[in-house]
């Protein structure tokens, strides 16, 4: 792996965010180099956010990308607007609880993953985004389980350990 | 070497500052650096220091006179529009000689603007927007790390001129997260270290001696002396504070000039044309005043064309103009308005430029 970029976007309240980190911050417990930029604004519950991360074996220059090597898209809008970010063969992740239109393209890898009724299953809708991370580093590969569980301990230190739990399985639970 | 954390720009910031020898912060909130004022005043006063939230910029650069005036080391931070309404104090505090570190995080204006990043403020932080004749030295970093690097220093280094120093940020910095590796906490300065190490200063009359400290000097003969000795100074600064970086001038075909965010992006459209065969150089100045003219010299002299790329409408073309001394031609890729170009974008234009000196 040279460079991964790596673009994520959805609504304000989904955690779109925190997908982000937690791959920049498992990404450096790696030794790797990192920029994690995200959107900012008039911030709300519901609005646009998005955020870009590259992940290196060498120094980043950019930390503002064009084309990425993997989009995770949480709801419509985000898929209309973000598909044709996505380089040839790279991949693309739809949250297919909230997106119910496939996407256009052919060229690319595309993984339909049902976020939301997969965290509802586990007893928590909130953590779709921990299930959607769970289904990037298994497909992708960009970072180790093992980190981004090391990442979790130390995000939700203090956190009881039922949210801890729950966190834990939504990481595992795409197949 | 201590461990390395991933880190926001607005919270390094802080961070740096303390760790360099901030005992004072004074501000007000204001977009994109809002995280700053509100890591400020979560950790100042846990680190032994103090934090006021001031009513408006205006007040905070006052307020940050008088801390400097009784020699406490003080760190004011804003965005475009805040840093515009304390140019006044700034010329107060240049001509009253005391040190302070002030940040900005700008973004798009002019006017209140808007709040993605900018860099449209290059001539308010190089220029000055206050009254007289004085200079600020100024520091642009284009990563996080390098912004913990310069802030950590410029306490000292405003100590040591007795001067303010700047640090032009921008939004996109301010909101970005990088690993950095911070710097060992420097000892405080004591109130009895002050009287000793700053004799100057208004520390109380328990030191034997009287300081005074003003900007008003009614005779003109007083004053055309002071500012005769203020510029001594200055002049010692443009040898001793120039600091850019330069990467493969030295047999470019074009050269970039570049500073902050900016100059990161051109980094990339660089690779890009040397995939192309096109050999490209950028310089980043990384003072903005004293602007870094020495490292034109080092350009190749079969360049073909210079390009100032910057997120304004060419406020530093002037500075690389009068650099580059009509040994080459010089033009612009911008944007402005809040708007950062992608490095396709910037690529796309340097080719366009390039067709034209073939």
């Amino acid at each position: 792996m040279a460079t991964q970029k790596m673009f994520f976007s959805g609504f304000g309240g989904q955690g779109v965010l925190m997908i982000g980190r937690n791959i920049a911050y498992a990404a450096m417990l790696e030794g790797k180099e990192v920029t994690f930029l995200p959107s900012y604004g008039p911030e709300m519950r519901g609005g646009t956010a998005n955020c870009t991360v590259i992940v290196s074996d060498k120094m980043i220059s950019s930390p503002l990308i064009y084309e990425a090597d993997l989009v995770c898209v949480m709801n419509l809008p985000s898929l209309i607007k973000f598909e044709r970010m996505v380089k040839p063969d790279k991949f693309l992740f739809i949250n297919s609880s909230i997106i119910s239109q496939s996407a256009t393209r052919s060229d690319i890898q595309i993984a339909y993953v049902n976020a939301n009724e997969i965290a509802k299953n586990l007893g928590n809708e909130k953590a779709a985004n921990m299930v959607m991370l769970g289904a990037i580093v298994k497909k992708t590969g960009v970072v180790s389980f093992d980190s981004i569980e090391h990442v979790m301990e130390k995000t939700f230190a203090g956190k009881k350990q039922s949210v801890i739990e729950l966190n834990r399985n939504a990481l595992h639970a795409w197949e | 070497m201590s461990e390395r954390v991933l880190m926001k720009g607005n919270e390094a910031f802080g961070e740096a500052a303390i760790r360099g020898g901030c005992r004072y912060y004074v501000g007000y909130p204001i977009t994109p650096q809002n995280e700053l004022t509100e890591f400020m005043s979560r950790e100042m006063t846990k680190r032994g220091g103090k934090f006021v939230q001031a009513e408006s910029e205006l007040a905070s650069i006052n307020m940050a006179y008088g801390i400097a005036a009784a020699g406490g080391n003080v760190f004011v931070s804003s965005a475009s529009p805040g840093i515009a309404l304390m140019q006044e104090g700034l010329s107060f505090i240049c001509s009253a000689e005391l040190p302070l570190v002030a940040l900005n995080v700008s973004r798009g204006g002019p006017g209140i603007g808007g709040i993605q990043p900018g860099q449209a403020d290059y001539n308010q932080v190089t220029r000055g927007g206050g009254n007289g004749d004085y200079h600020i030295p100024v520091f642009a970093p284009a990563s996080i790390q390098e912004s913990i690097d310069i802030l950590y220093d410029a306490f000292s280094l405003a100590d040591e001129w007795r001067n303010p120093i700047m640090i032009l940020a921008d939004g996109m910095i301010g909101q970005m997260m990088e690993p950095v590796t911070l710097p060992e906490p420097k000892a405080p300065i004591s109130e009895d270290e002050i009287a000793v190490r700053k004799p100057w200063a208004l520390s109380g009359t328990k030191k034997g001696h009287r300081s005074v400290v003003k900007s008003l000097r009614m005779q003109p003969n007083d004053l055309e002396k002071h500012v005769e000795k203020l510029f001594e100074k200055y002049r010692q600064a443009e040898k001793e504070l120039v600091k850019y970086d330069s990467d493969r001038i030295e047999d470019a075909e074009v050269v970039f000039v570049s500073f902050g965010t900016t100059a990161r992006i051109v980094s990339e459209v660089i690779d890009m044309l040397a995939e192309d065969g096109i050999k490209a150089g950028l310089i980043r100045p990384i003072s903005l005043w004293p602007f870094p003219e020495e490292a034109f010299s080092k350009v190749n002299p079969k360049t073909k064309v210079v390009i100032s790329a910057e997120l304004n409408m060419g406020q530093m073309m002037t500075d690389v103009k009068a650099a580059v001394c009509g040994r080459f031609p010089v033009r612009l890729i911008n944007r402005t308005g809040g708007i950062i170009p992608t490095s396709l974008e910037i690529y796309e234009r340097a080719k366009k430029i390039l067709g034209e000196y073939k």
